[in-house]
Protein backbone atom coordinates (compact mmCIF):
# COMPACT_ATOMS: atom_id res chain seq x y z
CA UNK A 1 0.00 0.00 0.00
CA UNK A 2 1.15 3.51 -0.65
CA UNK A 3 2.52 5.61 2.14
CA UNK A 4 -0.54 7.79 1.92
CA UNK A 5 -2.84 4.97 2.98
CA UNK A 6 -0.60 4.18 5.92
CA UNK A 7 -0.58 7.82 6.94
CA UNK A 8 -4.37 7.91 6.82
CA UNK A 9 -4.49 4.76 8.96
CA UNK A 10 -2.10 6.32 11.48
CA UNK A 11 -4.34 9.39 11.59
CA UNK A 12 -7.27 7.07 12.33
CA UNK A 13 -5.34 5.47 15.20
CA UNK A 14 -4.48 8.89 16.60
CA UNK A 15 -8.08 10.05 16.29
CA UNK A 16 -9.39 6.98 18.12
CA UNK A 17 -6.82 7.45 20.88
CA UNK A 18 -7.82 11.11 21.25
CA UNK A 19 -11.51 10.21 21.42
CA UNK A 20 -10.78 7.64 24.13
CA UNK A 21 -8.73 10.14 26.10
CA UNK A 22 -11.48 12.75 25.82
CA UNK A 23 -13.97 10.17 27.04
CA UNK A 24 -11.87 9.31 30.10
CA UNK A 25 -11.54 12.98 30.95
CA UNK A 26 -15.17 13.90 30.29
CA UNK A 27 -17.16 10.96 31.66
CA UNK A 28 -17.50 10.23 35.35
CA UNK A 29 -19.01 6.78 35.21
CA UNK A 30 -16.53 4.02 35.97
CA UNK A 31 -17.99 1.77 33.29
CA UNK A 32 -17.54 4.46 30.67
CA UNK A 33 -13.98 5.15 31.81
CA UNK A 34 -13.12 1.47 31.44
CA UNK A 35 -14.70 1.51 27.98
CA UNK A 36 -12.62 4.51 26.97
CA UNK A 37 -9.49 2.78 28.24
CA UNK A 38 -10.42 -0.08 25.90
CA UNK A 39 -10.74 2.38 23.00
CA UNK A 40 -7.27 3.78 23.74
CA UNK A 41 -5.69 0.33 24.03
CA UNK A 42 -7.31 -0.66 20.78
CA UNK A 43 -5.99 2.42 19.01
CA UNK A 44 -2.49 1.65 20.24
CA UNK A 45 -2.79 -1.90 18.95
CA UNK A 46 -3.95 -0.59 15.61
CA UNK A 47 -0.84 1.59 15.44
CA UNK A 48 1.26 -1.53 16.05
CA UNK A 49 -0.50 -3.25 13.16
CA UNK A 50 0.11 -0.29 10.87
CA UNK A 51 3.80 -0.41 11.74
CA UNK A 52 3.88 -4.14 11.08
CA UNK A 53 2.19 -3.61 7.71
CA UNK A 54 4.65 -0.89 6.79
CA UNK A 55 7.61 -3.30 6.97
CA UNK A 56 5.63 -6.51 6.26
CA UNK A 57 6.79 -7.94 9.58
CA UNK A 58 4.68 -10.19 11.86
CA UNK A 59 5.98 -8.40 14.98
CA UNK A 60 3.21 -5.81 14.78
CA UNK A 61 0.48 -8.44 15.00
CA UNK A 62 2.37 -10.23 17.79
CA UNK A 63 2.37 -7.01 19.80
CA UNK A 64 -1.35 -6.65 19.06
CA UNK A 65 -1.93 -10.08 20.55
CA UNK A 66 -0.05 -9.08 23.70
CA UNK A 67 -2.14 -5.92 23.92
CA UNK A 68 -5.22 -8.12 23.61
CA UNK A 69 -4.04 -10.22 26.56
CA UNK A 70 -3.41 -7.08 28.60
CA UNK A 71 -6.85 -5.72 27.77
CA UNK A 72 -8.52 -9.01 28.72
CA UNK A 73 -6.79 -9.14 32.11
CA UNK A 74 -7.51 -5.46 32.73
CA UNK A 75 -11.19 -5.85 31.90
CA UNK A 76 -11.56 -8.94 34.08
CA UNK A 77 -10.08 -7.25 37.15
CA UNK A 78 -11.68 -3.87 36.42
CA UNK A 79 -15.17 -5.25 36.01
CA UNK A 80 -14.77 -7.36 39.15
CA UNK A 81 -13.74 -4.19 41.00
CA UNK A 82 -16.76 -2.32 39.66
CA UNK A 83 -19.12 -5.11 40.75
CA UNK A 84 -17.51 -5.23 44.20
CA UNK A 85 -17.74 -1.47 44.62
CA UNK A 86 -21.36 -1.48 43.53
CA UNK A 87 -22.26 -4.03 46.16
CA UNK A 88 -20.30 -2.22 48.84
CA UNK A 89 -21.03 1.40 48.24
CA UNK A 90 -24.74 1.35 47.46
CA UNK A 91 -25.81 2.00 51.03
CA UNK A 92 -23.06 4.29 52.13
CA UNK A 93 -22.50 6.72 49.33
CA UNK A 94 -24.63 9.27 47.61
CA UNK A 95 -26.86 8.51 44.70
CA UNK A 96 -24.55 10.30 42.33
CA UNK A 97 -21.69 7.89 42.81
CA UNK A 98 -24.03 4.93 42.84
CA UNK A 99 -25.48 6.09 39.56
CA UNK A 100 -22.01 6.62 38.18
CA UNK A 101 -20.99 3.11 39.18
CA UNK A 102 -23.98 1.55 37.52
CA UNK A 103 -23.50 3.45 34.30
CA UNK A 104 -26.80 5.19 34.85
CA UNK A 105 -27.00 8.80 33.68
CA UNK A 106 -27.04 11.06 36.68
CA UNK A 107 -27.18 14.75 37.20
CA UNK A 108 -23.44 15.41 37.07
CA UNK A 109 -22.73 13.01 34.24
CA UNK A 110 -23.14 13.70 30.59
CA UNK B 1 -8.43 -1.00 -0.93
CA UNK B 2 -7.98 2.62 -0.05
CA UNK B 3 -11.71 3.20 -0.51
CA UNK B 4 -12.49 0.35 1.90
CA UNK B 5 -10.02 1.79 4.39
CA UNK B 6 -11.52 5.27 4.08
CA UNK B 7 -15.10 4.11 4.62
CA UNK B 8 -14.09 1.88 7.53
CA UNK B 9 -12.18 4.79 9.09
CA UNK B 10 -15.21 7.05 8.82
CA UNK B 11 -17.43 4.43 10.43
CA UNK B 12 -14.88 3.83 13.19
CA UNK B 13 -14.51 7.50 14.07
CA UNK B 14 -18.26 8.13 13.95
CA UNK B 15 -19.15 5.16 16.13
CA UNK B 16 -16.36 5.83 18.63
CA UNK B 17 -17.51 9.43 18.96
CA UNK B 18 -21.01 8.11 19.53
CA UNK B 19 -19.66 5.86 22.33
CA UNK B 20 -18.52 8.74 24.50
CA UNK B 21 -21.64 10.80 23.74
CA UNK B 22 -24.18 8.15 24.75
CA UNK B 23 -26.04 8.39 28.01
CA UNK B 24 -26.94 4.74 28.37
CA UNK B 25 -24.13 2.25 28.82
CA UNK B 26 -25.80 -0.41 26.68
CA UNK B 27 -26.13 1.89 23.67
CA UNK B 28 -22.49 2.93 24.06
CA UNK B 29 -21.54 -0.74 24.06
CA UNK B 30 -23.45 -1.31 20.82
CA UNK B 31 -21.60 1.57 19.19
CA UNK B 32 -18.28 0.28 20.49
CA UNK B 33 -18.91 -3.16 18.99
CA UNK B 34 -19.58 -1.52 15.61
CA UNK B 35 -16.41 0.52 16.04
CA UNK B 36 -14.35 -2.62 16.61
CA UNK B 37 -15.89 -4.23 13.54
CA UNK B 38 -14.92 -1.18 11.49
CA UNK B 39 -11.40 -1.34 12.86
CA UNK B 40 -11.25 -5.01 11.89
CA UNK B 41 -12.14 -4.01 8.32
CA UNK B 42 -9.35 -1.45 8.39
CA UNK B 43 -6.92 -4.14 9.59
CA UNK B 44 -8.02 -6.39 6.74
CA UNK B 45 -7.39 -3.55 4.30
CA UNK B 46 -3.91 -3.23 5.77
CA UNK B 47 -3.23 -6.92 5.22
CA UNK B 48 -3.39 -8.06 8.86
CA UNK B 49 -6.04 -10.75 8.53
CA UNK B 50 -5.14 -12.61 11.73
CA UNK B 51 -5.34 -9.47 13.83
CA UNK B 52 -8.66 -8.61 12.21
CA UNK B 53 -10.06 -12.02 13.13
CA UNK B 54 -8.78 -11.63 16.70
CA UNK B 55 -10.34 -8.19 16.88
CA UNK B 56 -13.74 -9.61 16.05
CA UNK B 57 -13.47 -12.82 18.07
CA UNK B 58 -11.70 -11.64 21.21
CA UNK B 59 -12.45 -7.93 21.47
CA UNK B 60 -16.00 -7.77 20.16
CA UNK B 61 -16.87 -11.37 20.95
CA UNK B 62 -15.42 -11.81 24.42
CA UNK B 63 -14.35 -8.59 26.10
CA UNK B 64 -17.32 -6.47 25.07
CA UNK B 65 -19.77 -9.28 25.79
CA UNK B 66 -18.27 -9.32 29.29
CA UNK B 67 -19.03 -5.61 29.47
CA UNK B 68 -22.60 -6.25 28.35
CA UNK B 69 -23.01 -8.94 31.03
CA UNK B 70 -21.74 -6.66 33.76
CA UNK B 71 -23.86 -3.70 32.70
CA UNK B 72 -26.90 -5.98 32.70
CA UNK B 73 -25.89 -7.42 36.08
CA UNK B 74 -25.67 -3.97 37.61
CA UNK B 75 -29.36 -4.15 37.16
CA UNK B 76 -30.55 -0.60 36.84
CA UNK B 77 -33.56 0.03 34.65
CA UNK B 78 -31.49 2.34 32.47
CA UNK B 79 -29.10 -0.45 31.60
CA UNK B 80 -31.70 -1.89 29.24
CA UNK B 81 -31.72 -0.84 25.62
CA UNK B 82 -34.71 1.35 25.12
CA UNK B 83 -36.28 3.44 22.40
CA UNK B 84 -34.51 3.88 19.11
CA UNK B 85 -30.99 3.49 20.46
CA UNK B 86 -30.34 0.44 18.33
CA UNK B 87 -30.99 2.20 15.01
CA UNK B 88 -27.71 4.10 14.84
CA UNK B 89 -25.44 1.09 15.39
CA UNK B 90 -27.56 -0.91 12.94
CA UNK B 91 -27.10 1.70 10.21
CA UNK B 92 -23.34 1.79 10.76
CA UNK B 93 -23.22 -2.00 10.72
CA UNK B 94 -25.17 -1.93 7.44
CA UNK B 95 -22.44 0.26 5.96
CA UNK B 96 -19.88 -2.34 7.03
CA UNK B 97 -22.01 -5.11 5.51
CA UNK B 98 -22.06 -3.16 2.26
CA UNK B 99 -18.28 -2.99 2.40
CA UNK B 100 -18.10 -6.75 2.88
CA UNK B 101 -20.39 -7.40 -0.08
CA UNK B 102 -18.39 -4.96 -2.19
CA UNK B 103 -15.14 -6.68 -1.32
CA UNK B 104 -16.60 -10.05 -2.32
CA UNK B 105 -18.42 -8.96 -5.46
CA UNK B 106 -15.80 -6.61 -6.85
CA UNK B 107 -13.11 -9.26 -6.45
CA UNK B 108 -14.49 -12.63 -7.51
CA UNK B 109 -11.07 -14.18 -6.91
CA UNK B 110 -11.64 -13.85 -3.19
CA UNK B 111 -14.33 -16.52 -3.30
CA UNK B 112 -12.20 -19.05 -5.17
CA UNK B 113 -9.54 -20.52 -2.89
CA UNK B 114 -6.39 -21.50 -4.64
CA UNK B 115 -6.86 -19.02 -7.46
CA UNK B 116 -3.91 -18.75 -9.80
CA UNK B 117 -3.13 -15.18 -8.97
CA UNK B 118 -3.82 -13.21 -5.86
CA UNK B 119 -6.75 -10.87 -6.35
CA UNK B 120 -5.94 -7.22 -6.40
CA UNK B 121 -7.84 -6.72 -3.16
CA UNK B 122 -5.14 -8.50 -1.20
CA UNK B 123 -2.74 -5.78 -0.18
CA UNK B 124 0.91 -6.33 -1.04
CA UNK B 125 2.17 -6.18 2.51
CA UNK B 126 -0.07 -9.01 3.75
CA UNK B 127 1.39 -10.87 6.73
CA UNK B 128 0.16 -14.44 6.83
CA UNK B 129 -1.18 -15.95 10.07
CA UNK B 130 1.48 -18.64 9.80
CA UNK B 131 4.23 -16.03 10.00
CA UNK B 132 2.52 -14.50 13.03
CA UNK B 133 2.36 -17.87 14.77
CA UNK B 134 5.98 -18.65 14.04
CA UNK B 135 7.06 -15.28 15.41
CA UNK B 136 4.78 -15.60 18.45
CA UNK B 137 6.03 -19.03 19.53
CA UNK B 138 9.58 -18.66 18.28
CA UNK B 139 11.08 -15.27 18.60
CA UNK B 140 8.62 -13.99 21.21
CA UNK B 141 8.11 -17.17 23.24
CA UNK B 142 9.28 -15.53 26.48
CA UNK B 143 6.76 -12.74 25.98
CA UNK B 144 4.10 -15.38 25.51
CA UNK B 145 5.01 -16.93 28.85
CA UNK B 146 4.82 -13.52 30.53
CA UNK B 147 1.43 -12.92 28.92
CA UNK B 148 0.31 -16.25 30.40
CA UNK B 149 1.44 -15.03 33.85
CA UNK B 150 -0.56 -11.87 33.32
CA UNK B 151 -3.68 -13.79 32.36
CA UNK B 152 -3.29 -16.06 35.39
CA UNK B 153 -2.92 -13.08 37.73
CA UNK B 154 -5.97 -11.49 36.15
CA UNK B 155 -7.92 -14.70 36.71
CA UNK B 156 -6.84 -14.95 40.35
CA UNK B 157 -7.59 -11.28 40.95
CA UNK B 158 -11.04 -11.43 39.41
CA UNK B 159 -11.83 -14.62 41.35
CA UNK B 160 -10.67 -13.06 44.60
CA UNK B 161 -12.69 -9.90 44.06
CA UNK B 162 -15.77 -11.80 42.99
CA UNK B 163 -15.82 -14.29 45.87
CA UNK B 164 -18.82 -14.17 48.18
CA UNK B 165 -16.70 -14.11 51.35
CA UNK B 166 -14.05 -11.86 49.89
CA UNK B 167 -12.41 -9.56 52.43
CA UNK B 168 -13.02 -6.79 49.93
CA UNK B 169 -16.74 -7.09 50.70
CA UNK B 170 -18.03 -5.89 54.04
CA UNK B 171 -20.28 -8.89 54.68
CA UNK B 172 -17.24 -11.11 54.46
CA UNK B 173 -15.90 -9.72 57.72
CA UNK B 174 -12.89 -7.54 58.31
CA UNK B 175 -9.52 -9.17 58.21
Amino acid sequence: MSGQGLEAALALAAALFAIGLAGIVARRSLVFMLLCAEIMLNAAGFAFIIAGARWSQPAGQVMFIFLLVTAAAEVAVGLALILTLTGTLTDTLTGTLTGALSGRPSKGDR
Amino acid sequence: MNALLAVASAVAVASTLAVILQRRAVHALLYLIVSFFALAVAMLALGAAFAAALEVIVYAGAILVLFVFVVMMLGSEDARPRGAGWIGPSLLALVLLGELLYAFLAEPGLLAPGAASLPAAVPPQTVEPKAVGIALFGEYAICGEIAAFLLLSGLVGAFHLGRRDSPARPEGGER
